[in-house]
C-alpha cells in the first residue's frame, strides 16, 4: 500500500520547511531508519528518516522546494513491486485531533486569586486537659504520637537520632522508635530530600527534618519538582505524602545565609501546603495535621519559639486544621495579620496600642497555603483597616498576598491602604544593632497601625 | 528446556539457560519499543505530539534485558524523561502511553504529564522525571522503602551519562551504600548528554564512580540484550540478598537526536550508520534466533507484524481519544481530604 510522506514538524515551533536535498531517488529501496532527505527548519538542517520499508515511489516536492507547510505530502513510499502510479492513494492524512466540546472555563473567576482555603467547619473547641510545655516538646510529642499510630511514619535528617536534634526537637525518639524509624542522615540535603520523596511515592510517610530551612535551598528541586508536582503530573494517580519541617526565619546573630523567611517561596507553589505555627498548640496541632495529610506539607518552625512555653492540649487526638487562621486577640479598630514568631510582636503591639485607645484584632495565619481568606476578609469587614507583619522581604511577600486578598474580597470595606511591615530589603546583617533594625519591631508595627488609623 | 545459543556456544561462563520463548520475547519486547518510538516520531512529525519527545531507539536492549531479570510486581523502576521504553518494558499499556503523548484524557496521566511524566503504581513504575538525575535519589528512596517494608523488592534507577555528573547521584550512592539499600543503578551511557560526548563531559569511567563508596560495579555491552539480562540478574540478586546497591555501566547508543528538535551536528552520519549496521541490538538477537533455528524467517516476520499491529492500534487509540475536559485543569493538584 502506498503511503505519503508528509513534511514533518521537526521542532516545537516549526510551521514550514525547505527540502535541502533528497538522499534517495525514485525507485530506491528504503528501510526504516534510512535518511531520505535533509530538511531546513526554522532552527537547523534536520534529517528525515523513513519510518517504513518500501520503495521511494515518487518525489512530489523536489530538492530546493521552499516554505513547504508542515503536513504537505512530499513523497510517496510504495511496497516492493507496487506500481508507483498508484502513488497518491492512501493519504496519510493527519488525524484530526478530537476536541473536547467547548465549554465555559470553570472557576475562571478564581484563577487569579490567592489559593484560598476551602470553607472549613468551625474549629472544635478543645475542652480536654492542657499541659504547660515548650514548643520544642510540643513538636516532639506530635511526632511521637503520630509515629505510635502509623508504622509507615519515619523521621530522617541531620542529627535527628543520636544527637536528638540539632535543636533538641527529637529528644527521646531514637530510644522509643529505634534506628529504623529515626534515621540520622549524612549532610546531604538534596539527596535525602529526594530519597524521602521516593519513599513517600512508594507509600511510606516520611518526616524530613532540615536543620534549618536555609539548607533546604539545596533540596528545592525535590521539594518543588519532585514532591509538589507529582500528583498533578500523574493525573491523580500518585501522591507524595511527606512532611518537610525545621526552623525557618531569623535566629539571633547568625547573619545573612542563616536568617531567611521562606514562607512566600513555598507559599507560591501549587501542590504544597505550608504551615507556620506560633504557639505550642499550633506547633503540635499543625504538625500532627501535616503528618496525617496525604500531600506534601512544609512546616515552617522558628528557632526562637522552640524554648517558649505555652499551654498545649495534651490529647493525642488534638489537631489544628490546615487552612484555618486563629484570631489571637479580638479587636474592632484595625486588623494586624501575621504568622510564626511575628504573631508575638503583633500581640505586644496590640497591647501597646490598647493603651492609646486603639483596639487591634490580631490574626495568626497558622497556614500560609491554602490561606484563610474567609477569616482575613471577615476581619477587614469589621475593622476596615489591615496591617501585615512578617520577617520576610516585602517584595512578592506574604503581605503582598494579604493586600491582594483585601482588594479582591473586601475592597469596599477598606478605609485605608493596606500596609506591610516586613524585614528590610537587604540581606540580614550580623551586628546586633543592624539586626534589630532589619526586623519588624513592636515600634514599627504600632507606627504602621497608627498610620492606617490616621492617628 | 531447550538449550540456547548462548549456552551452546559457551560464550559466557555461567550463562543462564534461556528458553526459545524467552529469546523470542526479547526480540518482541525490543521491537515493540522500536516500532512504538518510530510511530511516536511519526506522530510528532504530524504535529500530534508536541513539546519535548525523547526517543529510545537504539537503547532497547538495556531496559528489555534489565526488566527480564527483574521480578514484576515486586521490583520498582524509575527513570529520566527518555522513558517510553521503560514504561513498555514494565508492562504498561502502549495505548495509554501513546495517548499521553498525544495529550488525551485516556493517557496514563490524563493528558497532564506528557512524554516525560507518566507513572503506574500498579506496575511499580515511578516516572518519568524531567530534571536530569532527580530520579536517582528518588530511586534510592524506593529502595529505602523496599528495605523498610522488608518486601524483598529492589529498586532500579536508570539514568544517563549526562546525569552521571550531577552531585545528587553521589549523595545517593553514599546513602545507599551506607544503609545497604536494595538499589541497582543502571547507567545508560548512550555516549552523548544532549550534544556533548562523554569524552568531553566525564572524567574517568562512569561505572567505577561508585567504587569509593564500596559499591560493586560492572561494565556491560548494552547492545547485547543477553549480556544485559545476565548482568541484571547478578546485580538484582546482589541487591536482593541484602548486600547493598550495585552499579551497571551499560554502553549503548541513541540513534535519534536528544529530542525531536535536535539536528545532531555533534556526530557524523557515518558514526550512527556504523553502529546501526554492526551493533543493532534487535538485528543481533534476530540473527541469533534465525541462525540457531529458534524460529523461522516467517515466525520472526510474524512477531514484527504482531508488534506493528499493537503499535498501530495504540496510535489510533491515541488519535481518537478526546482531549481532557477543561475542568481537568484544576483537579489533582492536591489529594482532597
Amino acid at each position: 500500500m502506498a503511503t505519503q510522506i508528509l513534511m514533518p514538524a521537526l521542532s516545537p515551533t516549526m510551521t514550514e520547511g525547505t527540502i535541502a536535498r533528497w538522499l534517495k531517488k525514485e525507485g530506491d529501496t528504503v528501510s526504516s531508519g534510512d535518511v531520505l532527505a535533509e530538511i531546513e527548519t526554522d532552527k537547523a538542517t534536520m534529517e528525515l528518516e523513513a519510518v517504513d520499508e518500501g520503495v521511494l515511489g515518487k518525489i512530489i516536492v523536489n530538492a530546493g522546494g521552499e516554505a513547504v507547510a508542515v503536513n504537505t505530502p512530499i513523497a510517496v513510499i510504495v511496497a516492493e513491486g507496487e506500481d508507483a502510479s498508484t502513488a497518491g492513494a492512501a493519504p496519510a492524512k493527519p488525524a484530526e485531533a478530537k476536541q473536547a466540546p467547548a465549554e465555559a472555563k470553570p472557576q475562571a473567576a478564581t484563577s487569579s486569586s490567592a489559593p484560598a482555603a476551602k470553607s472549613l467547619p468551625p474549629e472544635p473547641d478543645y475542652t480536654g486537659e492542657m499541659i504547660t510545655q515548650t514548643v520544642r516538646e510540643a513538636l516532639r510529642d506530635a511526632i511521637a504520637e503520630e509515629m505510635r499510630t502509623d508504622e509507615r511514619i519515619f523521621l530522617m535528617g541531620e542529627e535527628v537520632a543520636e544527637y536528638e536534634g540539632a535543636y533538641k526537637v527529637s529528644q527521646g525518639l531514637l530510644e522509643e522508635f529505634g534506628a529504623k524509624r529515626v534515621v540520622d542522615t549524612p549532610i546531604t540535603e538534596h539527596g535525602f530530600a529526594g530519597l524521602g520523596v521516593g519513599a513517600a511515592m512508594a507509600g511510606l510517610r516520611p518526616i524530613v527534618e532540615f536543620m534549618t530551612f536555609n539548607f533546604a535551598m539545596q533540596a528545592m528541586d525535590h521539594i518543588i519538582n519532585s514532591a509538589a508536582k507529582t500528583r498533578y503530573m500523574s493525573g491523580g494517580q500518585m501522591s507524595c505524602p511527606i512532611v518537610f519541617r525545621g526552623p525557618n526565619g531569623a535566629a539571633v546573630g547568625v547573619a545573612a545565609q542563616h536568617s531567611q523567611d521562606y514562607s512566600s517561596w513555598y507559599g507560591h507553589i501549587p501542590g504544597l501546603k505550608v504551615v507556620a505555627p506560633y504557639s505550642g498548640a499550633d506547633a503540635k496541632g499543625l504538625l500532627k495535621a501535616a503528618i496525617r495529610d496525604p500531600n506534601p506539607v512544609i512546616v515552617l518552625e522558628n528557632e526562637l519559639l522552640y524554648g517558649k512555653t505555652f499551654d498545649v492540649p495534651k490529647s493525642a487526638d488534638f489537631t489544628v486544621p490546615i487552612g484555618k487562621a486563629k484570631i489571637e486577640r479580638v479587636g474592632k479598630d484595625v486588623t494586624i495579620v501575621s504568622y510564626s514568631l511575628m504573631v508575638g510582636v503583633a500581640l505586644q503591639a496590640a497591647e501597646k496600642l490598647a493603651e492609646e485607645g486603639i483596639d487591634a484584632e490580631v490574626i495568626n495565619l497558622r497556614t500560609i497555603r491554602p490561606i484563610d481568606v474567609e477569616t482575613i476578609a471577615a476581619s477587614i469587614k469589621k475593622t476596615n483597616r489591615i496591617v501585615s507583619v512578617e520577617e520576610g522581604w516585602a517584595f512578592a511577600g506574604i503581605g503582598s498576598e494579604i493586600a491582594a486578598i483585601a482588594m479582591e474580597h473586601a475592597f469596599d470595606w477598606l478605609d485605608a491602604p493596606v500596609t506591610r511591615v516586613c524585614g528590610e530589603d537587604v540581606p540580614m546583617p550580623y551586628a546586633r544593632n543592624l539586626e534589630a533594625l532589619y526586623l519588624p519591631s513592636v515600634e514599627r508595627v504600632t507606627q504602621a497601625v497608627k498610620a492606617v488609623c490616621y492617628r | 528446556m531447550a538449550k540456547t545459543a548462548v549456552a551452546r556456544q559457551g560464550k559466557r561462563a555461567g550463562a543462564n539457560e534461556l528458553s526459545p520463548e524467552q529469546l523470542k520475547q526479547f526480540l518482541k519486547d525490543m521491537l515493540l519499543i522500536r516500532r512504538f518510538e518510530e510511530k511516536a516520531g511519526q506522530l510528532y512529525g504530524m504535529g500530534l505530539i508536541y513539546g519535548f519527545c525523547h526517543l529510545y531507539i537504539g537503547q532497547e536492549a538495556v531496559v528489555v534485558g534489565m526488566q527480564a531479570a527483574a521480578e514484576p510486581g515486586k521490583d520498582s523502576v524509575v527513570t529520566s524523561y527518555r522513558d517510553h521504553g521503560h514504561m513498555l518494558a514494565c508492562g504498561m499499556d502502549p495505548k495509554g502511553v501513546m495517548a499521553e503523548l498525544t495529550g488525551r484524557r485516556t493517557g496514563y496521566s490524563r493528558g497532564k504529564g506528557g512524554s516525560m511524566h507518566m507513572f503506574s503504581t500498579e506496575k511499580k513504575f515511578y516516572g518519568g522525571h524531567g530534571i536530569v538525575a532527580a530520579q536517582v535519589p528518588i530511586g534510592t528512596g524506593l529502595g529505602f522503602a523496599h528495605k523498610y517494608n522488608n518486601d524483598g523488592g529492589v529498586s532500579m534507577a536508570y539514568y544517563g551519562d549526562g546525569a552521571a555528573n550531577q552531585g545528587q547521584v553521589y549523595e545517593s550512592f553514599n546513602m545507599a551504600s551506607l544503609w545497604k539499600l536494595p538499589v541497582v543503578y543502571v547507567i545508560e551511557n548512550n555516549r552523548y548528554g544532549m550534544g556533548t560526548s562523554v569524552a568531553r563531559a566525564s572524567a574517568g569511567d562512569l561505572h567505577k564512580r561508585g567504587a569509593a563508596y564500596g559499591i560493586t560495579n560492572e561494565e556491560v555491552d548494552g547492545m547485547d540484550v543477553l549480556a544485559v539480562y545476565e548482568a541484571g540478574q547478578r546485580a538484582l540478586s546482589h541487591a536482593r540478598s541484602g548486600k547493598g546497591p550495585y552499579i551497571l555501566g551499560v554502553n549503548t547508543y541513541r540513534y535519534r537526536g536528544h529530542s525531536m528538535s535536535d539536528p545532531a551536528k555533534y556526530r557524523s552520519r557515518e558514526e550512527v550508520s556504523k553502529i546501526r549496521s554492526e551493533q543493532d541490538p534487535i538485528d543481533r538477537i534476530r540473527q541469533m534466533i534465525l541462525d540457531d533455528g529458534i524460529a523461522t524467517e516467517d515466525e520472526v516476520k510474524k512477531i514484527d507484524a504482531d508488534v506493528k499491529a499493537v503499535v498501530t492500534e495504540a496510535a489510533e487509540f491515541a488519535q481518537q481519544s478526546a482531549e481532557p475536559e477543561l475542568s481537568e485543569l484544576y483537579t489533582d493538584v492536591l489529594v482532597e481530604a
